[in-house]
């Protein structure tokens, strides 16, 4: 039953046979396509899926920020003396949940398209990319906030806001390698979710988002500042301050001392983005199987 | 140039891995690093080949665990092939367990959307055929009604429709037949009707093999993960049927039906499981067969043509007038046949100790496509059996014209042309 009479060169005519799936796919304008229909629908759902959607989308990172604001400058009066610090406060809150959201929402991901993977062939990619999209959407969304504060607060435009868009990349980019990486892994091994978890809320703690890095470097020497600043979600953080907010606020480069210091966490994130990869690539064509 | 084949599959094979007892967390992968898995393996298709023409309606029929759905879900790129290669000539559609995938939490709208990306319709296309979609899943007034509020029978109508809808080359369907309600099942004939006349190429995995024989061009036996028989669909389907007959087979639904009593559920009878034999044996109906229309036995019976019960009979002692009788139930239960000799005249007289005869009931087929059971019986005088065999054989009739009823009623018709200057009364007359 297993000889099949086909000519060779019918054979040739057809093409090269088909892969099974795989992460990218072969059709990048569907890719495109289905990952924004993905992340637009999951938006819309929050958005609109209760009474207070959209309202509740902008309160979350207020809420954190009220409660936040209010324990540190009134009890504890760490930071005051810093230019604009409830905007920078705000800004660092909106930056984390958009990393936060970015890598949870990614890690159940997989599982929560259940029903598409076992039954459509489509870029396996799509999945983490849109939950990543998703968050982009809701980040754009809380920065609104940020500017009209801080144009409140006396901030005014300057030519440095120019890189909140690189910056911003760098963002999506740490995000989205972490967002391949976790779900794939979520796949075989159920507890990265808690894991996750811990790991994140040691990222708030391990940023400057609360604390000004100038404390660090006045209280523990420029060792511990740098070393903080290693981290890419750091130095995300600190560059935007310097740029959109205030430049007293230390630029990344200045931390380092030298501008060649940032190829860490750039060199961090290009890593995250690359071994990401990897590991989804892998994983991507058995995903239907092991689910 | 001679058309190119549809769809193409070399050699395949596909195995999977079911880990013995599988590590699920990292903590447990840090604590034993080296250990090594351990898998039970399954082969679920191999060696498979076969090549597919455009405009084909092609079969696959087969037992639970006989590997048609992995066959379907490589070739629709959902599994990755062990070995071998495919080859897909067209866009492909697919209806595959039950749906394309909803998102329960999204209104049918935007599902029906996402599904039409999903299968590689743009946004402008998908939009053009929403009505069309819900025009079919006659699903109106349920626009904008979630997903998770819809009854099971809505959502297998949305799914179907969104996968025909898509107008693809080539469609891949698994077991639409098994749900949704009768009239849902009759247009999901239709639907192929129509698609095969637009010379679509279609993969329809099912268990029905009355559908296999009603609709498709060729079809395609698999078991244990090879191909047993590829052919015309008549001849496959027999094949189908005998193998799920099988003394294998038997035991395998035995099994299932103690499981399902254990568990508190209703056990199931099905069609073809012999029934009790009641009776005091002074008669016994060795045999029956069914005979087509060139008198051979057949297990299959097409409509509109003549067909022939036949039953065997031995007597043990001697019997004077006994009656022959026959009762064929559908697989609805509903009995839409029987013949019986009570009434025959003249009466058949004295069958001597160790005597036998043949019985024979001639009928023009006029039933509709479906499998029947055949109940058959001996008595004699005012009605306890020598013998009564409740279901002993079961039967496949196929019909080619769809019409959807039970029965085909023969009938004559005739258009009359009325003559206007007759007077109204003279009609109603």
């Amino acid at each position: 039953m297993s000889t099949l009479e086909l000519e060779p060169e019918v054979l040739e005519r057809l093409g090269r046979p088909i892969r099974g799936p795989s992460a990218l796919g072969r059709d990048r304008t569907r890719f495109t396509r289905l990952a924004w229909t993905l992340s637009v629908l999951d938006f819309k759902l929050k958005f609109f899926g209760s009474v207070l959607g959209y309202l509740w989308q902008l309160m979350r990172p207020l809420l954190l920020f009220g409660v936040l604001y209010v324990v540190f400058t009134q009890f504890l009066n760490l930071t005051s003396d810093l230019p604009y610090y409830p905007v920078s406060l705000l800004l660092g809150i909106v930056l984390f949940q958009f990393f936060a959201e970015a890598t949870g929402a990614s890690i159940r991901s997989i599982p929560y398209r259940e029903g598409l993977i076992r039954r459509v062939d489509f870029p396996r990619l799509v999945i983490p990319v849109a939950s990543v999209l998703t968050a982009v959407f809701n980040l754009a969304l809380n920065l609104v906030p940020v500017f009209i504060f801080l144009l409140i607060a006396g901030g005014r435009p300057r030519l440095s806001w120019l890189e909140l868009p690189l910056v911003l990349l760098m963002l999506i980019g740490l995000a989205l390698g972490l967002a391949m990486m976790l779900s794939a892994l979520f796949v075989r091994y159920r507890d990265v979710e808690p894991i996750w978890d811990v790991v994140v809320q040691a990222l708030f703690y391990a940023t400057p988002i609360l604390y000004s890095i100038q404390v660090v470097i006045d209280k523990a020497g420029i060792h511990l500042a740098r070393l903080i600043m290693c981290s890419p979600f750091a130095t995300v953080v600190q560059q935007l301050r310097h740029a959109i907010i205030d430049p007293r606020y230390l630029s990344a480069g200045q931390i380092f001392g030298t501008p060649l210091g940032l190829l860490i966490p750039v060199g961090l994130t290009l890593g995250t983005l690359i071994v990401g990869w990897a590991v989804f690539r892998r994983a991507a064509p058995r995903v239907a199987e092991e689910l | 140039m001679d058309a190119l084949p549809a769809i193409v599959v070399d050699g395949l094979n596909k195995t999977f891995r079911l880990p013995k007892e599988k590590i699920h967390t990292l903590k447990e992968r840090a604590l034993h690093p080296l250990r090594k898995t351990q898998f039970d393996e399954f082969n679920a298709l191999r060696d498979v080949s076969f090549a597919i023409q455009p405009g084909e309606f092609f079969g696959i029929v087969g037992r639970n665990g006989s590997g048609k759905s992995t066959l379907l879900k490589c070739l629709a790129g959902i599994y990755a092939a062990d070995s071998g290669r495919i080859w897909v000539n067209g866009r492909l559609s697919t209806f595959i367990e039950l749906g394309v995938g909803f998102n329960p939490d999204l209104a049918a709208r935007d599902n029906v959307l996402l599904n039409a990306a999903m299968l590689g319709l743009s946004q402008r296309e998908a939009d053009r055929r929403f009505d069309s979609i819900i025009d079919f899943a006659e699903l109106h007034d349920f626009v904008d009604l979630k997903i998770k509020n819809y009854s099971s029978g809505m959502l297998v109508r949305l799914a179907f429709s969104v996968m025909i809808q898509v107008d693809a080359e080539i469609m891949l369907i698994d077991e639409v037949l098994a749900v949704g309600d009768a009239s849902f099942q009759q247009k999901c004939f239709d639907e192929f009707e129509r698609i095969r006349a637009a010379g679509k190429t279609v993969l329809l995995v099912t268990h029905d093999t009355g559908a296999v024989q009603r609709f498709c061009t060729r079809a395609m036996l698999l078991e244990h993960g090879r191909i047993v028989a590829t052919g015309d669909p008549e001849t496959v389907g027999n094949r189908y049927l005998q193998l799920n007959f099988s003394r294998e087979a038997r035991a395998q639904l035995e099994q299932e039906a103690r499981a399902r009593q254990l568990h508190g559920q209703q056990p199931v009878e099905f069609m073809g499981d012999e029934g009790a034999r009641f009776g005091d044996r002074r008669a016994e109906i060795t045999e029956a067969w069914f005979e087509g229309a060139d008198g051979r036995p057949s297990l299959t019976l097409a409509n509109g043509e003549p067909a022939t019960f036949a039953m065997r009979v031995r007597f043990n002692e001697d019997v004077t007038d006994p009656h022959f009788s026959m009762a064929m139930v559908n697989s609805q239960r509903m009995q839409l046949f029987s013949a019986s000799s009570v009434f025959a005249d003249p009466r058949p007289g004295l069958f001597r100790t160790g005597e036998e005869v043949t019985y024979r009931v001639r009928f023009d087929n006029i039933l509709g496509p479906d499998r029947y059971a055949v109940t058959a019986a001996v008595t004699v005088g005012g009605g306890a059996p020598l013998e009564l065999r409740e279901r002993m054989l079961s039967v496949v009739v196929t019909r080619t014209r769809t019409t959807g009823t039970l029965v085909d009623v023969p009938y004559v018709q005739q258009v009359e042309r009325i003559d206007p200057a007759l007077t109204r009364q003279e009609i109603i007359r």
